[in-house]
């Protein structure tokens, strides 16, 4: 006996379309993870060979730096201090550990001395400010030079210029070498200034607009901002033969905003932590951490 | 020959050349997926060997060069790095992530480069 099929009731319609999308849903998930995504971050390290062939040398000597600029910070010793921290645990080299060379001083009798072998009548001084000498080259001194005046207060790169002559003096970093034998030898100056910039900075502003949302908004602002410039140079010396084997120069700056502030070390380490690790780069091999993007 | 015969035969060129083409680059994309599937756990001279390979296989394929071009960074060998960034850019110049892991790449090299003497 038969009678008519029973009509589909709706609630079973919908569980069948449910189904249907259920399954299209897995389908669709199944072939996104069988194709997998484009693209993978992956971290890298990058290893960054040393500039200089160090193999020579067993022992560095961070002999000191001839500094000027702000009197807030004595550049000299912090720079010193610094880098003998970082080479004890950052490079292979045993750092000597040795009273800090007053290298201004030095430099300021190497002039006087030469001054005084070369024309015992011309040591002009003006004011007591600086030490101004003609010399003739010898075996000490580079034969370009004319006429060096060395500042007693270093202030600018012009003022710290004429005292460079302090790295190209061979006989004396040899005999610097010889003292601690013959080790590889970091100096070089330090200048560290303040430096300050006004005009118009970008920033960003939090606003409530007239919906009563919390809106992001970039603004231009007139700003006085205050700072310090710092522009190290290494100077790497090879202790055997006190020729210069390399040398490096740095610029980094940072201001702030002009009410606040900041003490003058805490910007010089700042700074420093910038530097750092192209100075190291130099010595000893480095990794660089990073991430980059593999493609498929 | 008719013009009608003429597209005819380049039809069936193209269609010749199009499987041996898309053969090379499923290929390489082989070659490529295992060398991500390695450098993942860490065995970047095999990823390397794999990208190299991918890039001979077929060397219009960008992806395969900016992944040499990673590894070489990796390994440090910023010279053959370069090499194989600028070359994906040249084959794919729009591509973001490419530019993207160039832009850090030259940021490391310049940096390492800058010497004054």
């Amino acid at each position: 006996m038969t009678g008519p099929a029973p009509k589909r009731s709706s609630a079973g319609l919908q569980t069948c379309r449910r189904a249907v999308l259920v399954a299209f849903t897995a389908a669709v998930s199944v072939l996104a993870l069988a194709c997998g995504p484009d693209y993978y971050e992956i971290p890298i390290e990058t290893p960054i060979q040393p500039k200089l062939d160090v193999s020579p040398f067993q022992r560095v000597l961070v002999a000191g730096f001839i500094s000027g600029g702000s009197e807030d910070v004595d550049a000299n010793q912090e720079t010193v201090r610094l880098l003998r921290s970082q080479l004890r645990t950052k490079s292979q080299l045993k750092v000597i550990d040795a009273d800090i060379l007053p290298l201004m001083e030095i430099a300021q009798d190497q002039t006087k001395a030469a001054g005084a072998v070369d024309e015992p009548s011309s040591g002009a001084h003006e004011g007591g400010q600086q030490t101004t000498v003609q010399t003739t080259p010898t075996a000490d001194r580079p034969a370009q030079d004319k006429t060096m005046a060395l500042s007693n207060k270093i202030k600018n790169e012009k003022d710290l210029e004429p005292y460079e002559r302090l790295f190209a003096n061979t006989a004396y970093w040899k005999r610097i070498g010889e003292e601690y034998q013959n080790p590889l030898i970091v100096t070089g100056t330090v200048l560290f200034v303040p430096d300050s910039k006004s005009g118009y900075v970008q920033r960003d502003e939090e606003i409530i607009d007239s919906f009563g949302r919390r809106v992001v908004r970039p603004v231009r602002q007139y700003m006085e901002r205050k700072g310090f410039i710092l522009r190290p140079k290494f100077v790497f010396i090879d202790g055997r033969t006190g020729a210069t084997m390399y040398s490096e120069s740095h610029r980094e700056e940072i201001l702030y905003n002009a009410q606040q502030n900041t003490p003058a070390l805490s910007s010089y380490f700042e700074l420093m932590d910038r530097i750092v690790p192209n100075f190291l780069s130099a010595l000893s091999s480095q990794k660089i951490k990073g991430t980059r993007v593999l493609l498929k | 020959m008719k013009p009608a015969a003429a597209i005819l035969v380049a039809f069936v060129a193209a269609l010749s050349t199009a499987p041996a083409y898309a053969d090379a680059r499923r290929d390489a994309k082989a070659q490529v997926d295992f060398g991500i599937n390695v450098a993942q756990r860490g065995l970047w001279r095999e990823a390397i060997y794999r990208w190299e390979k991918a890039t001979q296989i077929d060397p219009t394929y960008a992806a395969a060069f900016n992944d040499l071009g990673i590894g070489y960074e990796h390994e440090g060998d910023l010279t053959k790095a370069r090499k194989a960034y600028e070359k994906a850019l040249e084959l794919d110049p729009n591509n973001q992530q490419i530019r993207q892991n160039y832009e850090l790449f030259k940021e490391i090299n310049d940096r390492t480069s800058s010497k004054e003497k």
